[in-house]
């Protein structure tokens, strides 16, 4: 159950020590004449999460989007496990996105395929055989508890697991990077709950490297403050280490905060940085 | 709608014609490198090809009814009803059995893929395609170019043959013809020239369909409406697109052949 979908055909990346995984310099990007991100430079390196928070509208999917190279920025750098993939061919990005899962926002599951062939879509795509494709969208599906869903069509799930088998489809392929689009957006408190269950579960599990998008506070504090515990199934908070420098009490010190703001990074930081920021827009959103 | 000024109204149509073009020779290239989905064609070719044929059929067959029935009247003026059969046919060949197989499939066809592809455009289907690895267009548009070119070469033949056929019922059943001056007339008025001219127009035109109605399924925005729109542009695009290049594919048949 809390065992991690192990790597498949696309061999892990080595990056060099201290290249970051992802790595954006001065990237701006407008739509016809609205200016959506502009000067956005960050970095995640290997084994981080990264949660993006911002009022709606602010550019938070378009940025998911770039690192994906779903969309081209109109100037500035985006590299990718040390390549830059703004000048990327698209047939060599589609190379790339095999290191790299994304969860869209509205679950993007294919509707005329069932449970199995969405998650295996990438197995099928890579002519895996069909009795490891099968045992793989098992285990994926046991990742994220719906191995019973595995007949349905995408129309006979609710919206919880509809993003559960969205997080499924990205994982099995054990990817280097994984993209959320906020996975809890439209959910109720209880499953929004289950999804950041999973999220976690990847991170502490497969110590997978992670953007992730949300308008949720709480979510992301959970995320921050707390752990997969593989004993029980569920999250526990992460206890406090004063042992530990450079680490707040009880917080994760993998998960990094960046805050996007008209277009415009306000933010971008550790938790405990965030949460004693004295910037007056900041101390108001977290209000 | 909010008006936009002539600039911009002439940059976007520009910018239109470019993502056509683009999407358009994609979907040729895709054809000569792998990864090709050869279940993707089958399955198109068994929607666009067997699941055409019934309206192919009723329209071709009724076409050469009323064919026959409207030209003996004419014909009966100059005593030359026993023409009716070389008329219907080369009608049928050259003209009506193409360009009506390519008006009914675009109709058909044209709106179901841009309806099928402008759904999985706003619900991000498409996106996640990309996202997995795969090619939109290579998985998408070339099963459905290859599929609409082949099978509506095959639909034209039927359309034609049950056409003639039709007409041949209308002349022996209600004008008291004979049949076998019918059929004789039919394949004695038809050469070399009109069978390729009226095979040609058939590639033109479903290349057409698929490439418009892909176009316009991949650059469906605007939601449920948006797909309502993108399926109707898609099939009035195509039939103005059909009727134009039957014109120019004649024209330039005819400076081939001579007739």
């Amino acid at each position: 159950m809390t065992e991690a979908i192990p790597s498949t055909n696309a061999a892990p990346i080595e990056l060099p020590d201290n290249t970051p995984v992802v790595e954006f310099k001065d990237v701006s990007i407008t739509f016809d004449v609205k200016p959506v991100l502009h000067h956005i430079s960050f970095c995640v390196d290997r084994g981080q999460t990264l949660i993006i928070l911002g009022p709606a509208g602010c550019g938070k999917s378009v940025l998911l989007k770039l690192a994906n190279g779903l969309l081209g920025p109109d100037s500035g750098s985006i590299r990718i496990f040390g390549k830059e993939i703004t000048t990327m061919r698209e047939r060599d990005l589609y190379a790339l996105r095999a290191h790299i899962g994304m969860v869209f926002q509205e679950s993007a599951l294919f509707d005329s395929l069932d449970v199995e062939d969405n998650v295996a879509y990438r197995l099928h795509e890579e002519h895996v055989p069909e009795d490891e494709s099968h045992k793989r969208v098992v285990e994926a599906l046991k990742f994220v508890e719906l191995e019973q869903a595995i007949d349905k069509f995408p129309s006979e799930l609710s919206g919880g697991m509809r993003r559960r088998v969205s997080i499924a489809r990205a994982i099995i392929s054990g990817p280097d990077l994984i993209l959320y689009d906020s996975p809890t957006g439209g959910l109720d408190p209880i499953t929004s709950t289950t999804i950041i269950e999973l999220v976690m579960k990847q991170r502490d599990v497969s110590h997978t490297t992670s953007l992730l998008v949300t308008h949720r506070l709480q979510d992301a504090f959970a995320l921050a403050t707390h752990r997969f515990d593989t004993t029980t199934g569920g999250m526990k908070p992460i206890p406090h280490d004063p042992g530990q420098p450079g680490t707040g009490p009880g917080i994760d010190p993998g998960t990094k905060f960046l805050m996007l703001n008209e277009g415009s990074i306000v933010f971008h930081g550790t938790t405990e940085e965030l949460v004693h920021s004295k910037d007056p827009w900041i101390e108001n959103y977290l209000a | 709608m909010a008006f936009s000024s002539p600039e911009v109204f002439i940059k976007q149509r520009i910018a239109a014609v470019q993502d056509y073009s683009i999407l358009a020779g994609s979907a040729i290239a895709d054809i000569f490198t792998a990864p090709r989905y050869w279940a993707d064609i089958f399955t198109q070719m068994d929607s666009i090809g067997v699941g055409s044929m019934p309206i192919i059929i009723l329209t071709g067959f009724f076409t050469g009814c009323v064919l026959a029935l409207q030209s003996v009247t004419a014909l009966q003026e100059f005593g030359a009803v026993s023409k009716t059969g070389s008329l219907v046919a080369l009608s049928m060949v050259k003209e009506l059995g193409p360009v009506l197989t390519g008006l009914m499939v675009s109709g058909r066809n044209a709106a179901g893929m841009a309806s099928e592809i402008g759904s999985m455009k706003v619900t991000e289907q498409l996106d996640a395609m990309r996202a997995l690895g795969t090619d939109p267009i290579r998985k998408l548009v070339t099963p459905r170019v290859v599929a609409t070119v082949f099978m509506l070469f095959f639909l034209t033949i039927i359309a034609d043959a049950v056409g003639i056929a039709g007409g041949a019922m209308v002349s022996v059943f209600m004008l008291g013809l004979n049949g076998s001056s019918y059929l004789h007339t039919s394949y004695q008025g038809l050469v070399y020239g009109d069978v390729v001219q009226g095979l040609t127009k058939p590639i033109f035109s479903g290349y057409i369909i698929a490439t418009v109605g892909c176009y316009f399924g991949m650059k469906t925005t605007g939601g449920t409406q948006g797909v309502g729109r993108a399926t109707t542009q898609a099939v009035v695009v195509s039939s103005v697109f059909i009727i134009i290049v039957d014109f120019l594919v004649t024209r330039v048949m005819i400076g081939i052949f001579g007739s």
